[in-house]
């Protein structure tokens, strides 16, 4: 039975929670101001729990198993990050308190920004952003800014490799820009042929994901960002696949002139069923002034006795401000904690492993799968999910049979690039085992697909719900239990 | 630590790729710049990680040990113990965007929920699954408008008397769109002026006219007749709203508003230096295509059994690419889910009750500190949440005189509010009372003497 919602299990009359009663003289809301009924649940504590809790049961996380979400780094999210972001001196701390009350969050604040610098090899850095979308959409208008700056008003074109990741596209035009795809190559890089013949004065730059979302290094890196730069555009990485690269290059030093992070990704802060993430955003030197304000600096040397006065500060032609206060406090501690626990060795560790990993399973899966681009792979891999002698079998059979097998799905139908894609990213913190089990069930399900295509048309079987109808859903269009307000 | 391989067992995994090394699963990164050095701190184990970050814990006021008068748009409110207890599953947060429905659909209800209590807060039709928060759901809203109009209305008007940030969010967030407008009402010497003035700046070319309620400086208009009027010229208009105050207040919905935006973060997520919050837009259902921001709908499986889906995602970015209207991705998922368990948990009398608290909070310190020699309220009843207060002395005195006797006093509004030297904005929950506003008075009535 499907589990009932929130305002089904309501009784009316029913409480939850019990505020005290105000002990100061009542002071009256003139009627004309007074909303109508309130119409929300009434239901106990009891209730809610049971409620949320069996709703919990009805989800798959990385807690409960192998979740080789491509490109999005499913990898486990330590349990000491939870506890610390919760110490009241971080949870409990008001945005708005003076400064110098909150030296431990700036503190903080700054060594982090300092991390992750040093990490990435550039020179500023912000931590507002608060998604690896807004950190894209920072960069973009980051690029717009440098060349307003410079009185370069001709560069209109961002120039989008066809495996970037849709959030590409989207922020290029957001920022004000028009959107150029740039094909790629027989292996998998970007067409060097074809960028010369695009890339023109009126480019502001190129949005670039490397490793790219096929899982492959950019084998002309150098070229593709002289070329760019040779036109006067700037270069922007996509750090959604970072996790590959820890202690292996730093993008700064290459000649990226933008990066953004995704810290919920590469430094193990938890997806929440969808957030919050974190996208700081790292620049070169000629780009340090136009970050979104406000930063955290020291305002206040210190000495040998005195700790130096961490505060804020606007840079001097920054693009304005992303979002309210400093970016997601909160998941800045994660990501603090973890860097802490590994140092230089720990991180590199990371990104070998997360390699090593998905070269692996892709070794182990053989010739089950078609992997196109025959290469060693960074921390992930594109498998087709269909196969010429297995009519009618596509990707999205393949991923619902996996649930079957207790295994959450890879991504499918991305990249655009290849047909019936599954893109497959198993993360360092997977062992052994678990991946020559998940290589196991890979191939089964490539057999089942030859011999029962049934069992995968028809899947999954095994799991709480049958897929759903999705045309329905969006024909009759039900948002919520909607209750309609009294006249 | 966190990665399993034990030496032999990666040796094993090298030999069965017929490799020798590890470095040689990089041989595509350029030479030159493969494996830098990483000028960090050893890493540590997790008892010195934690005693190291406990440190810098330990360096801050927190409201733990400080009653806090601050507010300005993020709310010091008790948070039931029962919230984190369901944000601490495992099955919760360490999942991701429910792509996969049928392995999801804890996530996927509990978004419909909170769409649900959203819709019912606001008495607006719609609401999507969240933004960032309040400041991002206003810019995207501002976005939305000017989708709706399909660009021909250029002007986006903004009352003075919205949140400073979300102003300068939404001037960032509009940048890279040429050809948008922004005003905003009133004059920087007036900054207590009647929001609802805005009505003259309405034209043919406003796309969408955006008030806050209650106002930045607390207080509460009704706000029907400028939406009427708005309406009346074809523009759309959108209430940046407080959750806790629509306890009380009379909605966006009844008074006509077309989008409600706003700060999530008083419905149970902590104060946490300014973030992760959870921003919530709500909207009249015909705007539903141009909502921007991830849909949880309702529909079946193969055997008629209820279940939800993310839905209408043709408008997103991974489908629309350059033509989105936004390029939003994530959403504030388990943010989404504190609210969704703190307003389930509250539901009707407990919204009342923590709404309630705070207005008669808020009324009695204003009469207090109204009866003290030099104190001046600015702000005229009915308020919500907070009051502007005009004091004799500087905020700064004042506030470092307050932080001695264990108090984070007010938000001093003159730097960004010029005409509002010496004012500071007070907030007030339930969490103060009777006793803590009394003592409030006292130190200020001292500090003025002292």
């Amino acid at each position: 039975m499907a589990e009932p919602t929130i305002y089904e299990i309501s009784s009316p009359g029913r409480t939850g929670f019990q505020f005290h009663q105000p002990d100061v003289p009542v002071a009256q809301l003139p009627a004309e101001l007074k909303r109508n009924d309130l119409p929300f649940p009434e239901v106990s504590e009891v209730d809610v729990i049971r409620h949320f809790t069996r709703l919990s049961q009805l989800n798959y996380g990385i807690d409960l198993g192998f979740y080789p979400l491509g490109s999005c780094t499913m990898k486990y999210n330590p349990r000491i990050n939870e506890e610390m972001a919760r110490l009241s001196g971080f949870a409990m701390a008001h945005p708005l308190q003076p400064i110098e009350t909150v030296q431990g969050n700036l503190a903080l604040i700054y060594q982090l920004q300092e991390w992750l610098k040093e990490i990435s090899g550039f020179s500023g850095i912000t931590l507002q952003p608060a998604a690896g979308a807004q950190g894209e959409f920072v960069g973009g208008l980051i690029m717009r800014a440098y060349h307003l700056s410079r009185n370069d008003l001709k560069r209109t074109k961002i120039l989008v490799p066809d495996s970037a990741h849709g959030t590409n596209p989207a922020t290029s035009s957001m920022s004000g820009f028009e959107v150029v795809n740039i094909p790629s190559d027989s292996r998998g890089n970007i067409d060097l042929e074809k960028l010369k013949e695009i890339c023109d004065d009126c480019v502001a730059g190129l949005m670039l994901t490397n490793p790219n979302t096929l899982g492959l290094f950019e084998e002309h890196l150098q070229e593709v960002i002289a070329i760019i730069h040779e036109k006067g555009g700037l270069v922007y990485g996509d750090g959604a696949n970072f996790n590959a690269l820890l202690g292996i290059i730093k993008p700064g030093e290459v000649g990226f002139d933008i990066m953004h992070f995704n810290l919920h990704k590469t430094f193990s802060t938890p997806h929440g069923g969808g957030g919050p993430g974190s996208g700081p955003v790292a620049v070169a030197a000629h780009l340090v002034d136009f970050l979104p304000a406000p930063v955290v600096g020291i305002v206040e040397e210190g000495d040998d006795e005195t700790p130096p006065l961490y505060g804020f500060i606007t840079p001097s032609k920054s693009i304005g401000r992303m979002k309210s206060f400093y970016g997601h406090f909160g998941v800045l501690v994660r990501a603090f904690t973890y860097i802490a626990m590994h140092g230089a060795n720990g991180l590199r560790n990371i990104s070998e492993n997360a390699v090593l990993n998905a070269n692996y399973l892709k070794k182990l899966l053989g010739n089950a799968y078609t992997v196109p681009y025959d290469r060693a792979c960074m921390h992930e891999f594109v498998a087709e999910g269909f196969w010429d002698d297995a009519p009618g079998i596509h990707a999205l059979d393949v991923a619902k049979r996996m649930m079957d097998y207790g295994i959450h799905p890879p991504t499918n139908y991305f990249p655009l690039i290849v047909k019936e894609a599954l893109m497959i990213e198993p993360t360092e913190t997977e062992s052994k085992q678990e991946i020559e089990h998940f290589a196991e069930i890979m191939k089964t399900i490539a057999h089942e697909a030859h011999t029962e295509p049934e069992l995968l048309h028809t899947a999954p079987h095994h799991t709480p719900i049958g897929r759903l109808d999705e045309v329905k859903a969006a024909k009759d269009l039900v948002l919520c239990c909607w209750i309609p307000p009294e006249e | 630590m966190f990665t399993p391989h034990t030496d032999a067992e990666r040796k094993e995994m090298l030999t069965a790729l017929g490799l020798k090394s590890i470095e040689e699963l990089f041989s595509d990164v350029p030479g030159k710049f493969r494996f830098p050095a990483l000028n960090l701190p050893a890493g540590m184990s997790e008892m010195f990680a934690q005693n190291y970050v406990e440190g810098f814990a330990g360096a801050n006021a927190s409201t733990k040990e400080f009653v806090c008068f601050l507010g300005a748009g993020v709310y010091d409110h008790y948070i039931p113990a029962a919230v984190d207890s369901i944000l601490r599953r495992g099955e919760f947060f360490t999942a991701y965007t429910p792509y996969q429905p049928e392995i999801s659909q804890g996530t996927l209800q509990s978004i419909f929920e909170f769409q649900s209590l959203i819709c019912n807060l606001t008495s607006l039709e719609v609401s999507n699954a969240s933004h960032y928060d309040g400041a991002t759901a206003a810019a995207e809203a501002c976005l939305m408008a000017y989708a709706h109009f399909r660009e021909k209305r250029k002007r986006i008007l903004l009352s003075h008397a919205i949140h400073p940030q979300y102003r300068e969010v939404i001037n960032t967030y509009l940048s890279g769109a040429r050809d948008i407008e922004i005003i905003t009402s009133g004059k920087n010497e007036e900054s207590l002026s009647d929001p609802r003035e805005i009505n003259n700046l309405i034209d043919e070319d406003t796309a969408l006219v955006m008030v806050q309620y209650p106002d930045f400086f607390g207080r509460v208009f009704d706000l029907s007749d400028l939406i009427n009027e708005a309406h009346q010229k074809g523009a759309l208009v959108c209430m940046i709203v407080n959750p806790i105050a629509l306890g009380l207040l009379k909605t966006p919905g009844q008074m006509g508003a077309d989008i409600a935006v706003g700060e999530g973060q008083p419905l149970g997520i902590p104060l946490s230096f300014g973030g992760p919050y959870l921003g919530f837009i709500a909207a009249r259902k015909d705007l539903v295509r141009k909502l921007s921001g991830r849909l949880v709908g309702e529909t079946v499986d193969g055997n008629g059994k209820r279940g939800y889906v993310l839905t209408l995602t043709a408008r997103e970015q991974h489908i629309r690419r350059e033509k989105a209207t936004s390029n939003i991705c994530s959403n504030q998922g388990l943010m989404a889910l504190a609210a969704t368990v703190y307003m389930s948990l509250l539901g009707k009398s407990g919204m009342q009750q923590v709404s309630n608290l705070c207005y008669q909070n808020a009324h009695y310190a204003a009469q207090k500190i109204s009866e003290l020699d030099g104190f001046k309220i600015l702000t005229s009843e009915p308020f919500f949440h907070e009051i502007v207060v005009q004091c004799p002395i500087s905020i700064d005195h004042l506030n470092h005189h307050l932080l001695e006797e264990g108090i984070l006093g007010g938000y001093a509004l003159e730097h960004e509010f010029p005409d509002l030297k010496d004012c500071m904005l007070l907030a007030f929950t339930e969490k103060t009372n009777k006793e803590i506003i009394d003592v409030l008075c006292e130190i200020m009535k001292e500090s003025n003497h002292g």
